[in-house]
């Protein structure tokens, strides 16, 4: 993770041209701590430590893979989420594809077991359907993502209240089902692993992968600054088209969980793409692009996730819960922000001074 | 108003662009601005309106159905235009419905069904709105936060009082407020006449002031409005003060129309979103900058229109969400397309499809 760092960041190199592997590997975790990305691992660390202190009986190894095998639909969405975001754009359509995939497994699924393969093959070019038109109508129109999204989200969910008249219909097979509730049973120690932990983790390792990947790093660049990738030769419009396509396939994956998890319901998903959005921005990612680790983003699930039970154990209301959440959300990006700045900011001017996306020197 | 957007845009051309002004090769066509391209798809939407409500045997132009247009306008043009002052800005607010709900519960609380009560009533929902703002302008300014994240985070704490303190629909109007809701000069609603001349009034404060003028150019690019010797704290602080006040003053006016205020009418409403399409149907950069609040009218206007037809046409409900996010992305796509058109020809312009992939990056 720590290698990472100096890549993305490019600040230290800029600042003192010193190797990027400067001090040990201690030194290095610290400064990737103190960074907004780095700086949800600390977070989420920190939550589970409260929890766990006021309730021990979840520091188990049982109850943790379970509670991350609960979180993992949110994480998955926010991997998706995160994508678009750190290329510039937004995906306002993630709540209401999540809720058009779960209804769709629940009416064409129903109890043939035969159906699942196909029907799983059908979620998946919806999904990426979506995603095509969403980029499309974003690079191609010109339409700013925000209202792209917006009517897609609007149209898609327009279209499933229409079509199931609001109510809940049948929940497809068991065995389909079992992708979102079940697991790999009488494992030592952890008891079971939900098969949602470990797609989280195959996405996880795979999206790790793509941002190393020259894709990762256009997507970066584009969402730093479009103008700049475009005149470097990057295919713009294609590398976002992608990251919308990336972002629709994991609303998918996090339907096809959600279905065994939470059942057949047109109200599933709903405000998915916000509470994606607020992961991504807890886990350091900038809105507006070109800042942020894919990793964070899930952290940033996670550090949510972990608050939302926190404040369950400690006994708060939970018709608090939403003015917690936007607290903490506030808290989290000023602190951020202030950090990013602090990090970025060059000894002497620099043209990068007067870049748009992020103002260097203070007011 | 026509020389005056073209000014804004070579203004924010200028803070984005730079060497752009002056090599700009004259133009074929006549210009035509976006506002009035929005005026244009106005009166298509009407058109198009009139003929599908006389089939069902219904007159478009009828007094009942006009001034029950201009009525559903109202509370969508409050919040437009206080959104497209904050889109201005280069922020966004996402916390509108929320405080539309409590300026209606404050004011029912307030009033309590007495007219004696009802300046008071006003005047404190309007004061918490504002503060409200104030607020979300001191988070995007002061601390950096991101308008979005700022906005959606206040919508939240907004959204867990209300769920706290109000379980129900609760507080009253008394008579003489309700008045506001339904009293008409001719086919006008004095409501919408309240909007009309609100919106005269922050057309004035952006065309005639310096603040209004700071509001460009700082929503155009921070940095070198920064550099330029503008304090640009004060103009987003002042938008989304008045975005605040004027989403209260919705939220007092849907007290008068429904006579109880209500912890839900806000979310329900949707107007977060919703009034950003309006602004962004209007012709207003999502970025900041760039528009004006003729075209933000004209793109709740188009709302408006699209909903009563709909209504006559007995469209169902959700259908209505379908079309309405259609129409959404194709009116924006029809001059986001057009400002690709006028950008300057850099270096050879390339052909084909190849133009199409390029200018679309």
């Amino acid at each position: 993770m720590s290698t990472v760092i100096p890549g993305v960041a490019g600040a230290p190199e800029q600042r003192r041209a010193i190797p990027a592997h400067e001090g040990g590997a201690g030194q290095r975790l610290l400064r990737t701590a103190a960074t907004p990305g780095g700086g949800v691992f600390v977070l989420v660390a920190i939550l589970l430590a409260a929890i766990i202190w006021q309730n021990p009986s979840f520091g188990e190894p049982g109850s943790l893979i379970r509670f991350m095998g609960r979180t993992a639909p949110i994480a998955i969405a926010a991997m998706g989420q995160y994508f678009v975001i750190v290329a510039g754009e937004f995906d306002l359509s993630m709540g209401a594809l999540v809720t058009t995939q779960v209804v769709m497994a629940g009416s064409l699924i129903g109890q043939d077991e035969g159906r699942i393969l196909p029907v799983m093959l059908l979620m998946l070019v919806v999904g990426v359907l979506v995603g095509v038109l969403n980029g499309l109508g974003t690079t191609l129109l010109r339409v700013p993502s925000f209202i792209v999204t917006l009517g897609m989200m609007l149209a898609l969910s327009g279209l499933v209240f229409y079509l199931t008249g609001g109510a809940a219909s049948g929940n497809p097979v068991d065995s389909f089902r079992q992708i979102g509730r079940g697991g790999i049973e009488d494992v030592p120690v952890l008891d079971v692993i939900p098969y949602p932990f470990i797609i989280l983790v195959v996405l996880a390792v795979g999206a790790t992968v793509l941002m190393r990947r020259p894709f990762g790093r256009t997507l970066i660049a584009v969402g730093d600054n479009p103008d700049a990738a475009e005149l470097a030769g990057s295919p713009v419009w294609w590398v976002k088209v992608r990251a919308f396509v990336l972002s629709s396939l994991a609303a998918t994956v996090a339907g096809i969980i959600l279905v065994g998890y939470a059942g057949v319901h047109p109200s599933v998903g709903r405000g998915y793409e916000f509470t994606a959005i607020t992961a991504v921005v807890l886990g350091g990612v900038v809105l507006g692009g070109g800042r942020g680790w894919v990793l964070s983003a899930a952290a940033g699930a996670f550090a949510l996730e972990l608050l939302f039970t926190l404040l369950n154990f400690i006994g708060v209301e939970s018709t608090w819960r939403d003015t917690v959440q936007g607290l903490i959300i506030i808290a989290a990006v000023a602190l951020a922000s202030r950090a990013w700045r602090r990090g970025r900011r060059p000894s002497r001017p620099t043209p990068e001074a007067t870049a748009p996306h992020h103002p260097a020197s203070g007011h | 108003m026509k020389t005056l957007t073209r000014s804004h845009r070579s203004g924010t051309d200028a803070a984005s662009q730079g060497s752009s002004i002056g090599g700009r090769p004259p133009r074929s066509r006549a210009p035509m601005t976006t506002t009035g391209i929005i005026y244009v798809v106005l009166a298509l939407v009407v058109v198009v309106g009139a003929v599908l409500t006389a089939t069902q045997g219904r007159n478009f132009f009828s007094v009942t159905n006009i001034s029950a247009i201009l009525t559903a306008l109202s509370v969508l043009g409050f919040i437009s235009i206080g959104q497209t002052l904050v889109i201005l800005a280069g922020s966004l607010d996402l916390s509108v419905p929320y405080v539309v709900s409590l300026s209606s519960l404050v004011g029912g609380g307030v009033m309590a069904g007495r007219s004696e009560n009802i300046v008071q009533g006003v005047a404190l929902a309007l004061l918490v709105s504002a503060g409200i703002g104030l607020v979300i302008g001191l988070l995007v300014t002061v601390l950096d936060v991101h308008g979005f994240v700022a906005t959606l985070g206040i919508g939240l704490v907004v959204s867990g009082y209300l769920a706290v303190n109000y379980q129900g629909s609760s507080g009253s109007a008394p008579r003489d407020f309700r008045l506001i809701g339904i009293t008409r000069i001719g086919i006008l609603p004095i409501s919408t006449l309240i909007m009309l001349v609100i919106a005269a009034l922050v057309i004035v404060l952006l065309r005639r002031t310096r603040l209004g003028h700071h509001l460009y150019a700082v929503g155009g690019n921070r940095e070198v409005a920064r550099m330029s010797g503008i304090r640009t704290a004060t103009p987003v602080i002042v938008a989304h003060v008045l975005c605040s006040t004027l989403a209260g003053m919705a939220g007092l006016l849907l007290l008068a129309r429904l006579s109880v205020g209500s912890p839900t009418i806000g979310s329900q409403g949707r107007y977060d979103l919703l009034s950003i399409a309006a602004v962004v149907l209007g012709g207003s950069l999502l970025a900041g900058g760039k528009g004006s609040i003729l075209g933000t009218l004209g793109g709740v206007a188009i709302f408006a229109v699209l909903d009563s037809t709909m209504d006559v046409m007995s469209v169902n409900a959700f259908i209505q969400d379908v079309i309405r996010g259609l129409v959404i992305v194709l009116a924006v796509a029809v001059y986001a397309r057009r400002s690709m058109a006028r950008r300057p020809a850099r270096f050879d312009r390339p052909t084909g499809v190849k133009a199409v992939l390029k200018e679309a990056q």
